[in-house]
């Protein structure tokens, strides 16, 4: 299972690139694995606020339906419209073209509060 | 005829291994005054023969539409149902089949409701729709919350000639959810669109409108539709279905959401239900669509199947995040309307409306000739309905109408307090030129 060493993480999932203000979204390896085919995703507004912790979208998958929890606060300033047509790229490539969602940060100390890559190896116990 | 099949045996085996000697010993819990209560005294048996006397005794008292000459309306109409239907429906293979918990087993309820769908969707202009809900009424509050879901807003705007009936069940499902409902004003029997521009802003979802409305009147319907979608707003039309054969149909209008009440469609008046509930959308909603959806497919051999499709939406699924709590349909009654409008075509539905339109002009024309009768919206186009001022107050002239046959309409007086001498009247193609002349000259002793 990959996790990347320069990316935070949360408990949910949802794994977080940091770059000044601005964190690109997306969900891991792990839980593109536990959730199967991708079908569908319900992506946030731009322009919308999120929430740490609040649900921004929701990714369907053939079976089951997960919320993508916001890993940061913020406001929404782009997201991912390959995603609308193409679920799949988050199965092909999660940490890449699989991306959802960047937003601009509201509140650049709860960053500190999301998971480093050996802490989330430890939650998905590897 | 025991319902419970334990032989006296039996039961005393069952107390021993409990360990009480007698079933009242179960209810010691219970103070004895609320048991003796609990006591339901029933008259004695009757025979078969006495059941059957009772029973159509009772039903007499009815005054049944096959026996009235109805211009009843009001959200349920007195349309002919060819024998096929019930026939059809009433076997057995349909008849006991509920929405099936293991639905793929059952391929010809799924391939009915398959071809009820797309027969919707032919009818109203409309891409998808669901597999039907439980009646006109709650298909328009599920279209209220689809569109608030699919928006994210939290208001919808309502005209207040929506069927009154259906206007309250639209509260009650709003009630619980943080969804506020607005009023638009009227203007001579239909809703006033000129103070629409002025409620449109970023918290309005969509606009909620029946056309031909409450009061039987055709809505003026022409560039809603992009007014609202300039702001992002939905439309959400309900209409009566044979009208949608001759009128603008909701597609045509630009519609996002189109429901219907499908009574009209091969199903009995009955006492006021199991009715159907129509919905049909856009393809770009497919996912906020309420209910249960067939789709058709190939199985591993390359066979036709008709299969479940989009079930993330449901709750099975999706839990509290469901696109609506209900998962059931009407199957029967979709049944029903399906055959009804095979038998039917595209032809023959049409036939039906202008026979409806025609009578009721007919009958509108007449009355309006009355002397002590007037048409109030006289200068708005109608279908099958309209409104007449009467000169006594309209529940005189419905009770008048019982002991000669007439089911004589609504009294709007149950709606509005200053209607009561304001009857709806609704002819449908089953009114015979005879018919529609008696009731002149029963209208016309007032």
């Amino acid at each position: 299972m990959s996790v990347p060493e320069n990316l935070k993480y949360t408990k949910d999932h949802e794994w977080a690139l940091i770059s000044a203000d601005l964190v690109t979204v997306g969900i891991t390896d792990y839980a593109v694995k536990e959730l199967g085919d991708i079908v569908y995703v319900e992506l946030p507004s731009v322009g919308n606020t999120a929430i740490k912790g609040n649900p921004i979208g929701t990714i369907e998958a053939v079976k089951t339906v997960a919320d993508i929890y916001s890993p940061v606060s913020g406001e929404i300033v782009e997201v991912n419209q390959a995603l609308t047509d193409q679920a799949e790229l988050i199965n092909q490539d999660p940490y890449g073209a699989g991306w959802i969602a960047k937003i601009k940060l509201s509140n650049a100390a709860e960053t500190a509060e999301l998971l480093n890559p050996v802490n989330y190896q430890k939650l998905i116990g590897q | 005829m025991h319902y419970i099949p334990n032989t006296s045996v039996i039961e005393k085996d069952l107390l021993n291994a409990i360990g009480v000697e007698r079933f009242e010993d179960l209810l010691t819990d219970i103070p004895e005054d609320y048991i003796k209560n609990c006591r339901i005294v029933l008259p004695e048996p009757l025979s078969e023969l006495e059941v059957w006397q009772k029973l159509h005794s009772l039903a007499a008292k009815n005054s049944a539409a096959e026996t009235m000459i109805s211009f009843l309306g009001g959200g349920s109409y007195d349309h002919f149902i060819p024998a096929a239907i019930d026939f059809l429906i009433n076997r057995s293979e349909f008849y006991t089949a509920y929405t099936p918990y293991q639905p793929e087993v059952s391929q010809g309820t799924l391939q009915a409701i398959y071809e009820y769908q797309s027969l919707v969707c032919q009818l109203l202009d409309m891409d998808v729709a669901n597999a039907s809900l439980y009646d006109g009424a709650t298909a328009l509050a599920e279209a209220a919350i689809m569109s608030i879901n699919a928006t994210k807003r939290n208001k919808v705007l309502v005209s207040p000639f929506i069927n009154a009936n259906f206007l309250k069940v639209l509260q009650t499902y709003l009630l619980a959810r943080e969804i506020k409902i607005e009023f638009l004003g009227e203007n001579n029997g239909r809703t006033d669109f000129g103070q629409l521009s002025a409620k449109l802003d970023n918290s309005v979802a969509a606009l909620l409108v029946q056309s031909p409305n409450f009061l039987g009147n055709i809505e003026e319907l022409n560039g809603i539709a992009a007014r609202l979608h300039a702001n992002q707003s939905l439309l959400v039309i309900s209409v009566n279905p044979i009208s949608a054969a001759i009128l603008k149909t909701p597609g045509e209008l630009g519609a996002d959401i189109a429901v219907s009440e499908g009574q009209s469609l091969g199903i009995h008046q009955f006492f006021g239900g199991p009715y159907l509930g129509i919905l049909a959308t856009t393809r770009s909603l497919i996912r906020n669509l309420p209910g249960r959806i067939v789709g058709q497919t190939v199985d591993v051999d390359g066979k036709r199947g008709y299969v479940l499709v989009l079930q993330t939406r449901e709750q099975h699924i999706r839990r509290e995040k469901a696109t609506s709590n209900i998962c059931t349909n009407q199957g029967l009654m979709a049944l029903a309307a399906t055959i009804y409008l095979s038998l039917l075509g595209k032809n023959g539905l049409k036939q039906v409306a202008e026979l409806c339109l025609n009578n009721a002009h007919y009958l509108a024309g007449k009355i309006e000739s009355l002397k002590h009768y007037s048409l109030p919206y006289q200068s708005v186009p109608f279908f099958n309905e309209f409104v007449v001022e009467t000169p006594i107050p309209a529940r005189e002239i419905i009770n008048a109408g019982l002991s000669e046959h007439f089911l004589v309409g609504v009294d709007l007086g149950e709606f509005r307090p200053d209607w009561g001498q304001r009857l709806l009247i609704a002819v449908t193609e089953k009114r015979t030129r005879q018919e529609i002349d008696d009731f002149i000259k029963f209208l016309i002793k007032f």
